[in-house]
């Protein structure tokens, strides 16, 4: 390997849990502290837990590195760690070069703004300086298509322009070492391999990159070095496509080390795997169209099943319910079947997303399965341009104003 | 806290960003007193544009912009002119009331402005801290700054009118620059303190506003601090504010004697806030991208 650019050593994160829930208010933290006060310097019992163990990596000077594992494993902690937004809680890394982290499309920007003041507030913030950005504004505002709207307030962009001018500013970001979390994930079809297409340049130009994704496709193109993280630990490292294959069959065993998935044992059905039904050359687990779209799980019956309930939700990655409905008095005979949804249109927001299907036969589980690997949704979003107001559901909708005649002359 | 050294055997190339090729050492946090004055330095232009965002949407925001820049303290100051000079003839120092009261209120509207904004700079930019580094401490040292574009404005108001009142400055007026700079450094030696905690417990911010109603009848905005008696002037000094007001007013009209026990008492009160509230705010600096 050429020289660590990146280096660290035993890198651990605890976290506490419900943190906030217990100690948001000052209120209460001063009631508590008047109630006892030696309860300041007593540890309380607090539940923590290891968001990283013992994290040992090289990334060597050009490399460009990807980090995959499920949601919750660690990598997005390990990524902010690595650029310095979170601290370690114990272990230590050392970073030779400048640094640029992208772990969210349009950090910084603010609707009251143009899209020029944006770009370089932004880019500042992402760590250019006024030269860099005035020297690449216009590479950037081409690069966006928004030459008409720059100085036009973001606050009216389309979803689309809004997105398109944040990627834009990310992607003529040039630090030596780059750190991008799933950024990729959003934007259109079309956009998003414009932005591939010049993150390649940035690897190719000798820069070093460490990626997180959920697209394996995406690592496998940028990437020619993989680590696996498993719920905080390094579970493999090595050539792409071996930790890549490693990680598709295990997720496809519905393999995990942590805990939070109880399958019944020896039970007498097991869903198998699922995919969403389409051309063969896609990636299955990728939903790139809002609809017609089909979803199949494959079911395994050991036995012939009789009066079964079949039940089935889309959690998205806040671990909301956005979808869900059961089947009733379903028969199975022994043998293999695909159960299919098919849905005329399934307008999710981009992102992750898990399915969950349950079988019961008289209020007994057969099988309660997490579907593995989770579904990327990467259409082409329709938001609000501040996130808390876009909700969860990816509707595109017509605007129209008319003046109503007859009623006030 | 990391720490970030130059690394000497590679020459930051002309030109190229302010930090040039350098190493980042990242370590769990330690000691309660770990400042880095360098790497502030580093990023100063983001603190330029973090200033320049405050200030271009707070004037975007309000539709009469300048004007209520202009509006502010100038209506507060004839209301209290009314009330307070006219009706309860509070004395003034030999001073017009009006003019006494508006020295009063310029420095006063910047302190309590910057003090609500240093409070909430940190929770609102969470987003911001989530996604990306850079020193926190830029964060409260740009809402105090961002609030002199509108003290520049108020002070230019204030200048006038007390020229129009035929009082003219003196040397005195030289020691502004300093006093604003103790104001400044009064807005951040508490804003320290309460941003840091307004990022980890979410009830800081409704303290805030009755802080401000408290501080403002405990500094002599309104009335004179010699109607303080003398011997408890330094008392009333440690109230850093009372410095920052009486020495306006003394600097930019030139009248009366120096206040000299109660600017004294002040420094040495806003040097001490200013220390701990860097402390403390470094060592939340850390948990902040946990908790917010």
């Amino acid at each position: 390997m050429s020289t660590p650019v990146i280096q660290t050593a035993g890198i651990s994160k605890r976290y506490q849990r419900g943190l906030l829930a217990t100690s948001g208010l000052l209120r209460d933290s001063i009631a508590r502290t008047l109630r006892s006060p030696l309860s300041a310097f007593r540890r309380t019992n607090v539940e923590t837990f290891w968001a990283l163990k013992d994290v040992s990596l090289e990334v060597g000077e050009g490399e460009v590195l990807g980090l995959i594992g499920r949601n919750g494993s660690g990598k997005t902690t390990l990524l902010k760690i690595l650029s310095r937004i979170t601290q370690p809680t114990s272990g230590w890394a050392e970073i030779h070069g400048r640094v640029g982290s992208l772990l969210e499309v349009g950090t910084g920007f603010h609707p009251e703004l143009t899209g020029r003041e944006n770009t370089y507030l932004s880019g500042a913030i992402l760590g250019m300086n006024r030269r860099e950005i005035t020297s690449k504004f216009d590479a950037i505002v081409s690069f966006a298509e928004l030459e008409e709207f720059i100085d036009t307030p973001v606050k009216h962009y389309s979803s689309g322009m809004y997105v398109r001018l944040a990627f834009a500013v990310a992607a003529h970001l040039e630090p030596e070492i780059l750190l991008v979390d799933e950024v990729l994930a959003v934007g259109d079809i079309n956009f998003q391999k414009k932005c591939l297409g010049k993150m390649g340049d940035v690897a190719r130009a000798g820069r070093t990159v460490v990626l997180v994704s959920h697209q394996l496709n995406q690592i496998r193109r940028l990437c020619r070095r993989v680590v696996w993280i498993d719920s905080g630990s390094v579970r493999q490292d090595g050539p792409t496509h071996e930790v890549v294959s490693a990680y598709e069959s295990a997720m496809a065993r519905g393999d995990r080390n942590d805990a939070h998935q109880h399958r019944a044992v020896g039970s007498r059905a097991r869903f198998l795997n699922w995919e969403i039904a389409g051309p063969n050359d896609a990636d299955p687990h990728t939903l790139t169209t809002m609809g017609p779209v089909t979803i199949q799980f494959h079911l395994r019956a050991f036995e012939d099943l009789h009066r079964v309930t079949h039940g089935i939700a889309l959690y998205n990655s806040e671990r909301q319910v956005v979808w869900g409905t059961a089947a009733f008095d379903l028969e199975f005979d022994a043998g293999t079947h695909t159960l299919a949804y098919k849905f005329p249109s399934l307008p999710l927001r981009p992102g992750p997303y898990n399915w969950l299907v349950s079988l019961f036969q008289d209020n007994e589980e057969l099988d309660m399965w997490e579907g593995v690997p989770e579904m990327l949704v990467t259409t082409e979003s329709y938001q609000h341009p501040r996130d808390e107001w876009s909700g969860v559901l990816n509707a595109p909708s017509e605007f129209s104003v008319c003046e109503e005649r007859g009623q006030h002359g | 806290m990391a720490t970030v050294t130059s690394n000497p055997s590679v020459a930051a190339p002309l030109g190229s960003a302010a930090s040039g090729p350098l190493t980042v050492r990242i370590e769990p946090p330690r000691g309660w007193f770990a400042l880095h004055l360098r790497e502030l330095w580093d990023y100063r232009e983001l603190l330029y544009f973090f200033v320049w965002r405050d200030v271009k949407v707070r004037y975007k925001q309000t539709a009469i912009g300048v004007l209520w820049v202009v509006l502010q303290p100038l209506l507060t100051m004839l209301v209290a002119t009314l009330f307070f000079g006219k009706l309860a003839k509070l004395p003034s120092q030999g001073l017009p009331y009006s003019v006494f009261c508006f020295a009063g209120v310029v420095p006063w509207g910047y302190f309590s402005t910057s003090l609500l904004n240093v409070t909430n700079i940190v929770v609102e930019n969470q987003r911001v801290i989530t996604k990306v580094y850079f020193p926190r401490l830029i964060l409260p040292v740009s809402a105090a700054l961002s609030g002199l574009v509108d003290f520049s404005i108020g002070f230019l108001v204030l200048f006038i009118y007390t020229l129009a009142y035929g009082i003219h400055p003196t040397f005195t007026i030289l020691f502004i620059p300093l006093l604003l700079l103790l104001a400044i450094l009064t807005v951040l030696g508490v804003g320290l303190w309460l941003s840091a905690l307004n990022a980890l417990y979410r009830d800081v911010r409704y303290l805030i506003p009755f802080i401000i109603q408290f501080w403002t009848l405990a500094s002599p905005v309104y009335y004179s601090s010699q109607l303080v008696p003398q011997r408890y002037r330094w008392l009333y000094g440690l109230n850093p504010m009372a410095g920052v007001i009486d020495g306006f007013r003394w600097a930019l009209t030139g009248r009366g004697p120096a206040p000299s026990s109660i600017l004294i008492a002040s420094v040495a009160m806003v040097l001490f806030a200013v220390l701990g509230g860097l402390a403390f705010f470094n060592r939340m600096e850390g948990n902040i991208a946990d908790r917010v």
